[in-house]
């Protein structure tokens, strides 16, 4: 009984790291130590866990058990670890959504075990059917949405009429699991026929979603993965599984909405998807106006003699790994009087806070990346906007243009600039595949070029002056 | 009518719990400036990782000459472990990055 009541405490002691953890993640020179604590009431969850459970004459530590528990540790430490330290910070979505989804499965897993235990008692054999069914919707689901990001499934597959199937396939699975729980059936077919249709809606879920949509549908799925893990608190009456899941449970959807709404989407559009069907009404905008080049030369002395340059950086700079050049511009351009900030999207890169998060590998101070709210009111007194491999979220369409997909995104105001120069391989559409009007500013200029070679050029240039 | 009554009063401190969980979650998160949005998202998706609990719980509970349970119970106990250290350890990287100057 001793143990238990150890047990318990430890598992209060992981809860509280897990909040306090969460909590100390709002402040960026605390996050770092609050990422640790949550690690630390991991371990001693896990380590109470394997030591103190026990259930009445149910619970017994032979070898074999103790063996394959920390054979099975031993082996997901070493290849989490090493994943997570090779892994390119440019890889960050692919990596959640894959360990998002070894969480899924494992609460579709223990929902499969539990399964003969829990015939005859209805309340019982909801809480392990609705695990089951939510960790393995989250487990096809963050493969396919792995698979999207990493681009081997690079292009939305609608099936016709894929909205309509997908409720009709949802109801369906309902409706098996609730025969399922009503019958009072031990088959283990239908158990393993429902685990197959929880892994097939999981990936018609995902599939028909759009790239630009994917860190929405990780991010909810991540909040799946906690809700099946808080199906399992609920189920052992464990108090440290409950905390855990449900506090990723409501912060994910939080999370969620969140950055629905910096892309000016519902939660329902991204499911339901819509975006591709309005992209096609707007390839008749007229364009009016020309483009205008300019030099490194040019750029370089415009920089030069400005007092307030702002840095937009997109995901191309990434896709070129030119964010490494940046440091050297801001610390040329500051040796020059100049003051450089960056304006970071809400959901420049892939997913949001990507790019803060790829700027700071290179060394940008994150003081200096400037939010979008807080940098829109400053663009009319910054000289030099310099905007690389950006596009949609400086497309003032999104104002301006109600035919236009974007419209009511918010995006950053860099047309109140004096100068905006504008870094672009080429005069292809953005992401969203829109044309974008800021390019025929008259106060635009284009900086044609790979962004890597753009930049190296352009700090070489800055360097002789 | 009467079994969900019943199964509300039964369970109701945990409900209780799990009514204010949500909302710990949503005001701890509701914080968080959108420069740590990447690492918030992986830090939680490691937390849920917690589900690990669970599956050691199946292990100790199961008959230790189910085989296919053992087997079951031991690649949960992988993956789990997968998604905690490799959670937290790309968590870890991405902040020290924030970190220095």
């Amino acid at each position: 009984m001793m143990t238990q009541y150890i047990l318990e405490i430890a598992y209060l002691i992981a809860s509280i790291t897990f909040i306090i953890g969460l909590k100390m993640m709002s402040n960026p020179k605390k996050a770092r130590q609050g990422n640790l604590i949550a690690a630390v009431g991991m371990t001693i969850a896990i380590i109470g866990t394997i030591f103190l459970y026990s259930k009445e004459g149910l619970t017994s530590r032979d070898n074999i058990k103790m063996i394959l528990i920390f054979g099975g540790i031993a082996t997901g430490t070493i290849i989490g670890w090493l994943t997570a330290k090779k892994v390119q910070m440019t890889k960050m979505p692919e990596l959640v959504s894959m360990f998002n989804g070894m969480g899924g499965a494992c609460a579709a897993l223990i929902g499969l075990m539990e399964f003969h235990h829990s015939v005859g008692q209805t309340s019982t054999m909801i809480t392990v059917l609705a695990g089951m069914i939510i960790g393995s919707v989250s487990f096809s689901g963050s493969i396919i949405a792995y698979l999207k990001l990493n681009g081997a499934m690079a292009k939305p597959i609608r099936l016709p009429k894929y909205n309509i199937i997908n409720t009709i396939v949802m109801f369906a699975l309902f409706a098996f699991a609730a025969y399922v729980v009503v019958s009072g059936t031990d088959s283990s077919t239908l158990l393993y026929l429902l685990f197959a249709a929880a892994l097939f809606y999981g990936i018609l879920f995902v599939i028909p979603i759009g790239g630009v949509d994917m860190p929405v549908v990780i991010s909810l799925l991540n909040s799946f993965t906690g809700l099946a893990a808080a199906f399992g608190g609920f189920l052992y009456d464990n108090k440290v599984m409950l905390t855990g899941g449900i506090l990723v449970g409501s912060a994910g959807t939080l999370l969620t909405i969140v950055m629905c709404k910096a892309m000016n989407r519902s939660l329902f559009s991204v499911i339901f998807g819509s975006f591709g069907n309005t992209a096609a009404a707007a390839d008749g905008v007229d364009v009016a106006g020309s483009i205008k080049d300019i030099s490194t030369t040019d750029v370089a002395v415009l920089m030069n003699y400005s007092k307030r340059v702002v840095i937009v950086p997109g995901y191309g700079l990434a896709v070129a790994q030119a964010q490494h050049i940046i440091p050297e511009l801001e610390l040329l351009l500051e040796e020059r009087g100049v003051e450089v900030k960056y304006a970071i999207h809400p959901v420049a890169g892939r997913m949001p806070g990507h790019m803060n998060v790829l700027l700071a590998e290179s060394n940008v101070d994150y003081g200096k990346m400037v939010e979008m709210d807080e940098i829109n009111s400053e663009f009319e007194q910054t000289d030099v906007v310099l905007v690389v491999g950006a596009n949609d979220v400086v497309n003032p369409a999104a104002k301006t243009d109600p035919s236009s997909p974007i419209y009511g995104m918010p995006i950053l105001d860099v047309e109140k600039a004096k100068h905006i120069i504008v870094n672009k391989r080429s005069m292809s559409a953005g992401y969203a595949g829109i044309e974008n009007l800021l390019f025929y500013d008259p106060k635009t200029s284009m900086f044609f070029g790979d962004a890597k070679k753009a930049l190296t050029a352009l700090v070489a240039e800055l360097k002789t002056m | 009518m009467e079994q969900i009554l019943s199964f509300i009063s039964t369970h109701r401190e945990m409900i209780y719990f799990i009514i204010l969980a949500v909302f710990v979650g949503v005001e701890v998160i509701g914080h968080v400036p959108s420069v740590l949005h990447t690492p918030l998202m992986s830090g939680a998706n490691a937390i849920h990782g917690v589900v690990v609990v669970g599956a050691i719980i199946v292990m100790l509970d199961t008959d230790a000459s189910n085989y296919i349970s053992l087997t079951l119970g031991t690649v949960a106990v992988i993956l789990g472990t997968l998604n905690v250290v490799g959670g937290f350890v790309v968590t870890d990287r991405m902040l020290d990055m924030f970190k220095k100057k």
